[in-house]
């Protein structure tokens, strides 16, 4: 062995030697036995810190994340996440499909907010087309209805799931119980209770359907009900309090250096919510406030969402009230090369193609005919270019990146997504903190693995 | 929505559907990227559509001249002033306004440097990188991966598009995370699934794929990888694989 | 009143194996593998709506030392594989796999690169449940199947002639991509 093999030991070739210093610093070979006495007589803080893995198999770390931690007794003293354990790589995928199908796709990446997703990578699409203008307000309403509820049961299951990971469990029943109803409404108009291909290049999917909304409203008036019972179980809750007041601490230039955006963000005081300062989707016609508290700690996010759910429902009835005006209205966009042809019913196999739909495309219209075969099997064309829209998740800013080349398939998609940003976050929120705490400042951030990885 | 630009810029009147694109007026200079022959993906002597002979240009928005319209100016000319170079010779390649969005193509070398620009000076202050991903053009020889910066700005309620090219060859960029750290994760990304290589990043390694995997997923000379799906009988065979028609 | 009286003089007669199995199956904990949007569903199936506990499965061990069944939920992925089986090798006999959703079963939707094309590949699985992501009554419907399977498994030299005759089965039987003009 030539003293180049190991450059790092400067010129020590042996690597069984007990120990060499290294540019690393000093390196210690055990063999056998002799590991306690070698530790012992090194490092004084040897056998004080230790690596722990919490891996991606742990009720607490909030989905498949691998934290990778140097803990010193109980305090946290470096904190690294391991991301990829989710990775479908969906935005190859949507490489293979058509503008349409995209939407399947997209909308399970962050499947706790998959109105959002759709929403964006649809908003994308239209602008790439050109057609902004014109999808119909009803269709924009729907949108709009269905990302708030959306937001309501995504920071429900955020509340519930950071509730279970620091053990409060009867947070997680009271809020998965609610969300129970957020679903009910889900399926009710689009069919599905999750990752439902609600929203599509054009407008949405489905009509209103028959006492759709009376049922939104029984809805908000149960929520309105149900929400004060969760912030009274926890807001002053003394073990909520110590549990999450002080805990991941991350201010305004630390937000905005590392990329966070959302609840964590507007904790720090900043009012930045793009549904006000960017709107889509006729966002800037509805009557909402947007939540920020001075406190950028768990306890203030915490308390942001248990806000920013009021907030939506205040949404929602303003969206009924506009929807019970819009009432035969459509809710594709005009031009029949590009909207989705079909509308969806409920048959004796499920949902499908409506009956009607069926007869006029068969019995009446050639046209018809040709239009659903072309935009089903082929889609439409989107002409070339790049867009990047954003909205307001639940979880923060995100937006999508589209390039096309003119064909029916996206070139490319690339969603940015706000848990792969906010996760960044870890370090600087639990470096000096206690092991518990990296629980809790997680939850605060609440990322979603199928978002972060994709 | 972001400010719109007001007057000056010409669109090219894009057809929503139907492939080609209308060749618009002197504003602003189309980019062929490639020119697709038949319809329904189906080429030589297997092709009875009849369509055979029917050639598309796909063209993409291509570098737009002066006035762009709106704040894009201010920026442009704050961006000279800044740089001490003028738009085309220098850091800032070309621009390129389409859809409402300002796209600088921008040379590797310099992209730290026009990043700390568009952070720290006032009148531009995109205090927020939104994102970093790739795009791989395997057809644009010696520019092929490109790499997309959007900037936010908070203050002035804008954003920006930044795209630097690289040659699959060479593909290094000067990283940007001294300036935005938030970029830390985003070019490990793009370095995983496009094999862009961040100088000066600290630590670049493969953030989603496992650590040792090889090759670089989003690249489009990787397959998609998916397998044949048999049911009694039937063989449908992975996405890649499939009829397109384009 | 009750059972003791419809018994010949209060003797009831089972049998072991029917003993364990009722056992088994009525304290059912599953181990926490939720992964992606079916996770979401099993964690409705915990909930006060779909209730698990009343199967005495509300219990979700974190520990595969503790837990018997195994719910794959979510897609998994190539980086996750070996985590999964990892975690399938630490629990301990007798153990159940239920592949939720169709990514687990069989890849579902993604056809690519970072998905294993059904957990099949990794752990023998025992329940295959589709859906996208299926209902939580799906879900139960699913567990009641493993309970029924789990009631009538056999001990001992019985388990090991029922391991046996499982198999000639399996090796006999006609694979489904041979099943051809059945698109049903």
């Amino acid at each position: 062995m030539s003293t180049t093999d190991f450059p790092q030991t400067g010129g020590s070739t042996d690597p069984y030697a007990q120990s060499q210093d290294t540019t690393s610093g000093p390196v210690f070979t055990v063999t056998g036995q002799d590991w306690d006495e070698v530790v012992a007589g090194v490092d004084p803080d040897a056998n004080e810190r230790i690596v722990v893995n919490m891996g991606p198999q742990h009720p607490s770390t909030h989905g498949v994340l691998r934290l990778i931690l140097e803990i010193e007794g109980e305090s946290v003293t470096e904190a690294r996440c391991g991301i990829g354990y989710l990775h479908t790589g969906i935005e190859k995928n949507m490489e293979y499909r058509t503008w349409t199908q995209g939407v399947t796709f997209c909308t399970r990446m962050d499947y706790l907010a998959p109105m959002h997703y759709e929403a964006a990578y649809v908003l994308g699409v239209e602008k790439l087309l050109g057609i902004t203008d014109q999808v119909p307000e009803k269709a924009q309403v729907l949108r709009v209805m269905m990302m708030e509820v959306n937001r309501i049961s995504s920071h429900l299951v955020a509340i519930a799931t950071g509730g279970m990971e620091i053990g409060a469990l009867t947070v997680m029943t009271v809020g998965f119980r609610e969300r129970e109803l957020c679903l009910d409404v889900f399926e009710m108009f689009s069919g599905l209770r999750m990752n439902h291909a609600y929203v599509r290049p054009g407008g949405v999917a489905l009509d209103v359907p028959e006492g759709g909304l009376d049922a939104v409203d029984r809805f908000v008036a149960l929520m309105r009900k149900r929400l004060p019972e969760l912030a009274a179980l926890c807001n002053q809750n003394p073990i909520f309090k110590g549990r999450l007041k002080d805990v991941g601490y991350l201010d305004l230039a630390g937000c905005l250096a590392l990329g966070v955006t959302g609840p964590a963000l507007r904790s720090t005081g900043y009012d930045w919510d793009l549904r006000k300062k960017q709107p889509y989707s006729g966002y800037e016609t509805y009557d909402f406030d947007v939540i920020t508290r001075d406190e950028p700690d768990a306890y203030g996010r915490f308390r942001i969402r248990l806000d920013e759910m009021n907030e939506s429902l205040r949404i929602v009835e303003q969206c009924v009230a506009r929807l019970r005006t819009l009432e035969g209205a459509p809710v594709m966009v005009a031009d029949k090369k590009i909207a989705w042809p079909s509308q969806l019913a409920v048959g004796p196999d499920g949902q499908g193609n409506s009956l009607e739909h069926i007869r006029h495309i068969m019995g009446e219209s050639m046209e018809a005919l040709i239009h659903h075969f072309k935009l089903v099997t082929e889609g439409f064309r989107v002409p070339a270019g790049q867009v990047y829209t954003s909205l307001e998740s639940p979880r923060g800013e995100l937006s999508c990146h589209l390039v096309s080349d003119g064909g029916t398939r996206p070139y490319r998609a690339h969603f940015r997504d706000p848990s792969f940003s906010n996760l960044q976050a870890t370090a600087a929120m639990s470096e000096g903190g206690m092991l518990a705490d990296v629980i809790v400042a997680i939850a605060s951030i609440d990322p979603v693995m199928g978002g972060v990885d994709r | 929505m972001s400010q719109t630009p007001t007057g000056g810029t010409q669109e090219p009147s894009s057809t929503a559907v139907g492939g080609e694109e209308v060749v618009p007026s002197e504003a602003r200079t189309l980019e062929v990227v490639e020119v697709r022959e038949g319809m329904f993906g189906i080429h030589g002597s297997g092709d009875t559509t009849g369509y055979g002979g029917l050639q598309r240009p796909i063209v993409m928005p291509g570098a737009s001249r002066r006035p762009f319209g709106g704040w894009f100016d201010d920026t442009a000319d704050q961006l000279e002033r800044l740089l001490g170079e003028s738009i085309g010779d220098g850091a800032v390649e070309s621009v390129v306004v389409d859809r409402d969005e300002l796209t600088l193509h921008v040379r590797r070398e310099r992209v730290p440097e026009v990043c700390q620009h568009l952070r720290d000076d006032p009148a531009l202050r995109y205090e927020l990188c939104t994102g970093i991903s790739g795009v791989h053009y395997p057809h644009e020889t010696g520019r092929e991966l490109h790499a997309v910066y959007h900037l936010l700005s908070m203050t002035h309620n804008r954003r920006i598009r930044l795209e630097v090219a690289v040659p699959e060859s060479d593909p290094h960029i000067a990283s940007v995370v001294a300036v935005y750290p938030t970029a830390d994760w985003h070019e490990r990304e793009t370095y995983d699934f496009f094999g862009i290589i961040f100088d000066g990043h600290p630590a670049l390694t493969r953030i989603l794929m496992p650590d040792d995997w090889p090759g670089h997923p989003q690249r489009k000379d990787y397959p998609l990888g998916g397998i044949p799906v048999e049911y009694k009988g039937a063989t449908i065979p992975p996405p890649d694989e499939r009829r397109s028609y384009s | 009143m009750g059972l003791e009286e419809k018994l010949p003089s209060g003797v009831l007669l089972t049998t072991v194996e029917g003993l364990a199995g009722y056992f088994r199956k009525a304290s059912f904990w599953p181990a926490t593998f939720g992964l992606a949007c079916c996770a979401i569903e099993m964690m409705e199936f915990g909930a006060p709506k779909y209730d698990s506990s009343r199967f005495g499965m509300e219990v979700f061990r974190a520990s595969p030392r503790q837990a018997d069944l195994m719910i794959v939920a979510g897609r998994v992925s190539q980086k996750m594989a070996p985590v999964l089986r990892q975690i399938y090798d630490q629990m301990a006999a007798p153990k159940y796999v239920l592949a939720m959703g169709v990514c687990a079963s069989s890849g579902g939707m993604f056809n690519n690169y970072a998905i294993v094309q059904g957990v099949d590949h990794i752990v023998p699985v025992d329940m295959y449940l589709p859906g996208c992501p299926p209902r939580p009554e799906m879900l139960i419907d699913a567990v009641m199947k493993l309970h029924d399977k789990i009631q009538s498994t056999k001990l001992g030299a019985h388990r090991e002639a029922e391991i046996a005759s499982n198999e000639k089965i399996a090796l006999e039987a006609v694979p489904t991509s041979a099943m051809k003009g059945l698109l049903r």
